[in-house]
């Protein structure tokens, strides 16, 4: 195939990769719209996450184990394709209960299908990386453009990939609506065509650097879309799931995801090194860089201080991601600097 | 123990009056964590000018421009030191205020961690199944062996009556520690290369040399304990300089690939060696890195003067006006001709195509069909000799301009010169020749001692704080008794209770298990 019909087959698929999130996306919504809502209140108790209680003392030859599991009764823990848990159905004549069970079960089916969708869309998002990549011979993140698509793919792979071990489908409308809204930008604003990056760009740092910054950016979207849930929802029922498990879930993201932005600065430094002659000259983008870094590092401290915990710690990680994003997207349009090779027009 | 508790006590309590509880109580305050927070959040916004307004270090024709254009503007920023951010003294006074909490934070927390580091798990609680993790099984193994199996899993064990308690993560606040210690050593890796490291930046054309002295560079920016001598005595020659250019696509025109031929002397004896120097490539001589930052081209013209005499021949550096098509302004300015000086400002078109207009514009970077538009030639005093610092690429300041007596101008303009062709002035007062084309690189020499140690305290940061937040703290205790073993374990770091509890189950499995199936 040639280079041509290679950016073709990529542009493509960034098209069917919006089209599946926003289908996936809907799906979602519906699971969330007509999904069981659970109660605000840490009523939910700790998770245990012991998939079925342990049955080790069987093969241990007459021991038997018994995990106590006291809490596992927790309607957090009930997996979606569970009907809901007693207790949690909301108060309703009893006909009418078998028809909300119905109408449930449907939901969380049409959730499922999201997710299938989601993973196509990924998919097709990643094709569209890795054909582009093949098309212009080089790693595929050299201009906004393929580097908004990246990111995009970051941030549903990092949502899919916590999928995969917690149950997080509550994410899943908002983050397929980001992705898409995402790539929509980058197909509408930011496109360029396939070609090839000005010397400075063409080193294997780009490799270290881009990717580091697109793996934490993906992350920290994560984290974002959960900050922004945890300030919608309110402390009464809701159909998200409680806000202290919106926190644990941006918690998580951004514990993986600080070191791993940490590292992208300072391979970028490294880079700037090689490069430009210093490791560090404030330029735009990173001292926006910096001050995303600095706001993260207040979040992590805010987190274990009395008084900030909670609403004030998300807000403070609404600000950070507000950061991010400007560094990502705003510091290539509206400020002049060394970072200028966005090929925005 | 944990931050918390370790702020609880470090809280500020109520002062009596007296200057050592109020040093105290100052002492307390700053090293707080709501402190820490509250400069986290002014370093971060204290920045925010620094990428809005142009920095002095970063773009010094921007922030003159300002100078210029709003007078006002430019005192008001400069009063609040906004041309340079980063070394102000207000953007100084909170990093040195958060460093200074950064230090009072680690010096108690290390004194903590030591004696942590020393002080044996706590004895098992009576009930361990109260415990966030537990479980319960029956089991013949001894209190020895349950250590003995847990020490395999490397935790840390201590045992008792029918008890075993184990604690592990303790690479977490090592983790910590480092990070902050890191960034400690990051700040002042940075202040040791301002102090002794310089930069310096320099135009070499194709053909000339540069040695590394202090009167060779164009800027030469020294840290303060730098002294003239003890720059690296390396030098080198532009043998040649060549630009690959993208010839076809949407991208036409785009630079694909920069590199500089040269002959580098590491020390004056040395032999020479081939050096290609690259974007991205730098040449380094002993520490000293010299880096290749920007390139233009530089037409090279005879000036023959009104006496027959040839007043100047070389090249001439051009600015570049247009950077897509590499169109450049060039002044040229003959001090020496006679009766009178002559100057020219002319324009260089490295791919040179005919407009419909009958006008001539570059239509590529590349030198395909290099030609020279004259856009005006003069005759008259320069004003070289008035002591005034001069540009060279400006022919003269404006009222020295206006006395000057045009040559050729406007309609007059003749078509533009190729290489190889010359242009006679009227009135016999001389003749331009345009005689061949180089280029010219801009080079940055940069030495920083801090370097080295920087990237080692960043690699430490990296580390450690990815040890500290992946890292959790967990005790396990076991209770045995009449065959029954009692399993309780707790995390004591918030927010990953769910790993834990995968771990958890797997020491259970290890402590379950029979005397074969043991790891």
């Amino acid at each position: 195939m040639s280079a041509e019909q290679l950016a073709e087959l990529s542009d493509l698929f960034v098209v069917a990769a919006v089209l599946l999130y926003v289908v996936a996306m809907v799906g979602f919504a519906i699971e969330l719209a007509f999904g069981r809502s659970r109660p605000g209140r840490a009523a939910t108790a700790r998770r245990v996450e012991i998939k079925q209680p342990v049955a080790v003392g069987a093969a241990a030859g007459g021991d038997t184990v018994a995990v106590s599991d006291e809490v596992s009764a927790g309607p957090a823990d009930a997996s979606p394709e569970e009907p809901a848990v007693a207790g949690e159905t909301p108060p309703g004549a009893p006909e009418r209960a078998g028809q909300d069970d119905r109408t449930m079960r449907v939901a969380v089916r049409t959730g499922t299908v999201a997710l299938g969708l989601a993973w196509l869309g990924m998919i097709a998002n990643l094709t569209a990386i890795a054909t582009r990549g093949l098309a212009v011979e080089r790693w595929p993140w050299g201009n906004m453009y393929e580097f908004v698509v990246a990111i995009c793919f970051a941030a549903v792979a990092a949502f899919l990939g916590t999928q995969i071990r917690t149950n997080v489908r509550f994410l899943g409308a908002f983050v397929m609506l980001a992705a898409a809204l995402g790539l929509g930008l980058a197909v509408k604003v930011f496109y360029t065509a396939a070609g090839p990056v000005v010397p400075a760009l063409d080193s294997y740092w780009i490799a270290i650097h881009v990717s580091a910054a697109i793996i934490s950016s993906g992350l920290l979207t994560l984290a974002g879309v959960s900050g922004v849930l945890y300030l919608v929802r309110g402390d009464g029922m809701s159909r998200l799931p409680s806000r202290a498990e919106l926190e644990k879930v941006a918690h998580r993201a951004i514990v993986f995801a600080f070191p791993l932005w940490t590292f992208a600065v300072i391979a970028g430094a490294l880079w700037a090194d090689r490069a430009w002659g210093r490791y560090w000259g404030w330029d735009p983008k990173e001292v926006w860089s910096f001050i995303t870094w600095v706001a993260y590092a207040a979040y992590l401290h805010a987190k274990v201080t009395a008084g900030w915990r909670g609403r004030a710690a998300t807000i403070v990680q609404l600000v950070a991601f507000g950061c991010l994003l400007f560094n990502l997207i705003g510091v290539n349009i509206f400020i002049d600097g060394l970072h200028s090779y966005a090929d925005v027009d | 123990m944990s931050v918390q508790e370790l702020e609880r006590e470090q809280a500020p309590k109520k002062a009596s009056f007296g200057a050592v509880a109020w040093l105290r109580w100052v002492w307390r305050t700053l090293t707080s964590m709501k402190t820490a927070l509250i400069l986290l959040f002014l370093l971060a916004l204290g920045s925010v000018p620094g990428s809005l307004v142009p920095q002095r270090s970063v773009e010094p024709d921007k922030v003159a421009r300002i100078y210029e254009q709003s007078p006002a503007l430019a005192e008001w920023y400069d009063r609040f030191q906004l041309f340079e951010v980063f070394s102000s003294t207000w953007f100084a006074a909170v990093y040195l205020l958060l460093f200074t909490s950064l230090i009072g934070c680690i010096i108690p927390r290390t004194a903590t961690y030591v004696r942590e580091l020393r002080r044996k798990p706590p004895a098992a609680p009576r009930h361990p199944s109260r415990l966030p993790h537990s479980a319960t099984f029956e089991s013949e193994l001894t209190t020895e062996e349950v250590a003995g199996r847990l020490r395999k899993l490397r935790f840390r064990v201590v045992t008792g009556d029918g008890w075993v308690s184990a604690e592990k993560g303790y690479l977490r606040e090592t983790g910590n520690l480092f990070f902050h210690i890191a960034l400690l050593g990051i700040l002042l890796a940075i202040g040791a290369g301002s102090l002794f490291g310089y930069r310096g930046n320099v135009l070499v054309v194709e053909g000339d040399g540069f040695a590394n002295t202090v009167a060779a560079y164009d800027r030469f920016m020294p840290g303060s304990q730098v002294s003239a001598e003890s720059l690296e005595p390396f030098s080198f020659q532009l043998s040649e300089f060549k630009v690959a250019y993208q010839v076809t696509g949407d991208k036409r025109g785009q630079a694909l690939d920069y590199s500089a031929h040269l002959k580098v002397n590491d020390t004056p004896g040395a032999p020479a060696r081939d050096f290609e120097l690259k974007v991205n490539e730098p040449l380094e001589v002993n520490g000293t890195q010299t880096y290749l930052i920007g390139n233009g081209y530089a037409p090279v013209f005879r000036v023959t003067d009104g006496k027959g005499q040839v007043a100047f021949d070389g090249a001439v550096p051009c600015l570049i006006e247009q950077k897509t098509t590499m169109t450049s302004g060039c002044v040229v300015k003959v001090p020496d001709a006679q009766p009178s000086q002559l100057g020219f400002l002319l324009q260089f078109l490295p791919t040179s195509v005919p407009l419909t207009d009958g006008d001539h514009a570059s239509a590529f970077p590349g030198e395909l069909n290099p030609e020279v538009k004259v856009l005006g030639a003069f005759s008259g005093d320069l004003g070289m000799n008035s002591g005034k610092p001069q540009s060279v690429y400006e022919l003269a300041e404006p009222e020295v301009m206006k006395k000057l007596k045009p040559l050729v101008m406007g309609t007059s303009v003749p078509k533009p010169l190729a290489v190889g062709q010359s242009l006679d002035l009227p009135g016999g007062v001389g003749k331009l020749e345009f005689t061949g084309v180089k280029e010219w690189i801009t080079l940055q020499t940069n030495y920083d001692p801090g370097r080295w140690p920087a990237l080692v305290f960043a690699a430490t940061a990296v580390v450690a704080i990815a040890l500290s937040l992946m890292i959790r703290r967990r005790r396990v205790f076991v209770r045995i008794a009449q065959g029954k073993a009692e399993v309780g374990g707790l995390t004591r770091t918030e927010g990953s209770a769910a790993g834990f509890a995968e771990e958890f189950t797997e020491i259970v499995q290890v402590l379950s298990a029979g005397e074969k199936d043991v790891r």
